[in-house]
């Protein structure tokens, strides 16, 4: 069978009738993606021959539902049992993990196969994919454009397989919706704690949220019904009920309202405002009606994600000493010495960096300057989107202000100018609510992203209004 | 000027000299930009959010149930002895 440009949705029809051979299949994911590796590298690990076992496995098996051997590709920081897994960083190389995080758990229990773990930021620290020590990962449209990140290769690999294929990525400020919008393909973040974080290797825990980047709205609500869900391994998870979030595909959204902040469009660049205007300008054909709103706590975002991720980054990022997995030395010396020796030698800069500050905004005596009062202005934040969402159904905003920088460019950014480019998805990201961004256009072509937002678990209103506005965009 | 000695050894990271001068001078530049924090007017009924979504205690019956094996548990690193993480001298 020639799976070229067939959609999930359709390969999972047929491979549930029994239509599909999905040793076949999956051995053309392969061909596939080795060779898309070669040109992009958006793979750290790519475990073909256990995957290939599975897929013999399951050819067997008369049942195939749900994800009927959908090959589905994770970041690497989600621990995979007996497979790499290194979030990207130098101190985890050689870590196989004994267990699978519930999303691959449950991934593989509804008949998903992992065929890799795909390139990211270290721990998820870097808007543009360029901090991983397993190399950087290369924009599908333009080869010296970067992918975005943190979920670099995750967004990348969307794009460049055409082949059915969902990635599972992770946001902790950004970190799907960014890769999403510079490779022209559709990332969802759920509300914080929908998706269990269990096996997840942590940035900040307050922020990260797993989620998942495909071709199309359907693709990604689909993975969503497969890993949102409690879990008694993880406390956060919020106590929700199976869900098929592919039915609000192609739902009407008429009567609907729909927020503008004013305050997104700030500074970011004119051609990309252009785009996102005309497609807003569209939810007046489908009834839905949008209205310009100001979101007042735009301007303390940045500030008060940089503080809160970096303090939680901080202390998770204490775990990595060298002794019981990832990078290790010769044990000499005493204990803090040792420890700090080899965090020295295998953190990048970036993670560096990260840690002190995270450090020092904990530190007696700032810890009320910095990290306390970032905690307040973060209920502020919250309390604007809970605000308006008493009004509207959505908020629509541009996911990043540009299209995907050149690495050239990239070279001669500060950490602060870099830091900057998270100013339109940090608000969210702190508030916990759950965002999608879908292509809306180009500019230079290159895509462009629009971000929809809803309230907490609004995931339902959410799809509505990004599959609505998906279809009328194509 | 912020005493990067200190906050390295806190963060338990030996830094090079070199990097002591480069990530001084990026901590100031970000402190700075931090500092627009101080700016903003917090009510006193403004209380810190630690969690964006509430969250709820979890509890299971007290019954036991298998955990990680010992060797799997172990499997990832060179430094063990007699079922245990081989560590440095802690005193």
């Amino acid at each position: 069978m020639n799976y070229k440009d067939m959609q999930v949705k359709q390969f999972i029809e047929e491979s549930s009738k029994g239509n599909i051979d999905i040793e076949d299949y999956h051995a053309k994911i392969f061909e596939s993606i080795e060779k898309i590796q070669k040109k992009y590298n958006y793979f750290v690990t790519i475990p073909k021959r256990e995957s290939l076992k599975q897929a013999k496995a399951m050819n067997k098996n008369k049942t195939k539902d749900k994800l009927a051997g959908l090959a589905v590709s994770s970041k690497d920081c989600l621990c995979t049992k007996g497979i790499e897994t290194t979030a990207g960083s130098k101190i985890l190389k050689g870590y196989i993990p004994p267990y699978d995080a519930t999303v691959i758990k449950n991934i593989k229990d509804d008949n998903g196969i992992i065929i890799g773990k795909t390139v990211m930021d270290e721990f998820g620290f870097g808007t543009f994919c360029t901090n991983s020590a397993y190399g950087i990962p290369k924009n599908p449209i333009e080869i010296d454009r970067c992918c975005g990140g943190s979920s670099g290769g995750a967004g990348g690999l969307t794009t460049a397989i055409n082949i059915p294929h969902i990635a599972i990525g992770e946001s902790t400020g950004g970190s799907i919706s960014c890769p999403a919008a510079y490779c022209g393909v559709v990332g969802l973040t759920p509300t914080y704690g929908l998706v269990s974080r269990y096996g997840h290797i942590d940035y900040a825990n307050s922020l990260d949220k797993i989620g998942t980047l495909g071709k199309s709205v359907y693709d990604t609500a689909l993975m969503l019904s497969t890993i949102a869900g409690p879990d008694p391994k993880e406390p956060t998870t919020i106590n929700t009920k199976p869900t098929d979030y592919t039915k609000n595909i192609g739902q009407s959204i008429k009567g609907l309202k729909i927020g503008i902040p004013k305050e997104y469009f700030n500074g970011i660049d004119k051609d990309v405002e252009k785009v996102i205007r005309k497609a807003i300008d569209r939810f007046s054909e489908l009834g839905a009606k949008s209205q310009e709103i100001s979101l007042k706590t735009t301007e303390y975002v940045l500030p008060t994600y940089y503080v809160i991720a970096t303090a939680e980054a901080s202390t998770n990022l204490a775990r990595y000493c060298g002794m019981r997995y990832g990078a290790t030395e010769e044990i000499k010396g005493k204990f803090n010495g040792y420890f700090s020796t080899v965090r020295g030698k295998y953190f990048s800069d970036e993670a560096k960096r990260r840690i002190l500050l995270g450090t020092y905004t904990r530190m007696a005596g700032y810890r009320d300057q910095y990290y306390l009062k970032a905690m307040k202005v973060r209920t502020m934040i919250i309390n604007d989107f809970k605000k308006t969402f008493n009004t509207f159904d959505a908020i629509v905003a541009p996911t990043m202000p540009n299209i995907a920088p050149k690495f050239k460019d990239i070279d001669k950014l500060s950490p602060i100018e870099t830091y900057a480019m998270d100013n339109l998805t940090v608000g969210p990201n702190l508030a916990g609510i759950p965002m999608i961004s879908i292509p809306c256009g180009t500019v230079k072509g290159m895509p462009v992203g629009i971000h929809i937002l809803a309230d907490h678990l609004k995931e339902d209103k959410m799809l509505k209004v990004a599959s609505a506005l998906e279809k009328v965009l194509k | 000027m912020i005493d990067i000695d200190k906050i390295s050894k806190i963060a338990r990271i030996t830094l090079s000299e070199k990097e002591k001068e480069n990530f001084s001078k990026d901590l100031e530049d970000v402190l700075l930009w931090l500092k627009d924090l101080d700016k903003i007017k917090v009510t006193k009924d403004i209380e810190p959010t630690f969690q964006p979504i509430e969250t709820k205690n979890v509890t299971r019956e007290d019954i036991v149930e298998p955990s990680l094996e010992q060797e799997l548990a172990l499997s990832n690193t060179e430094n063990k002895e007699n079922g245990y993480f081989k560590g440095p001298q802690s005193m």
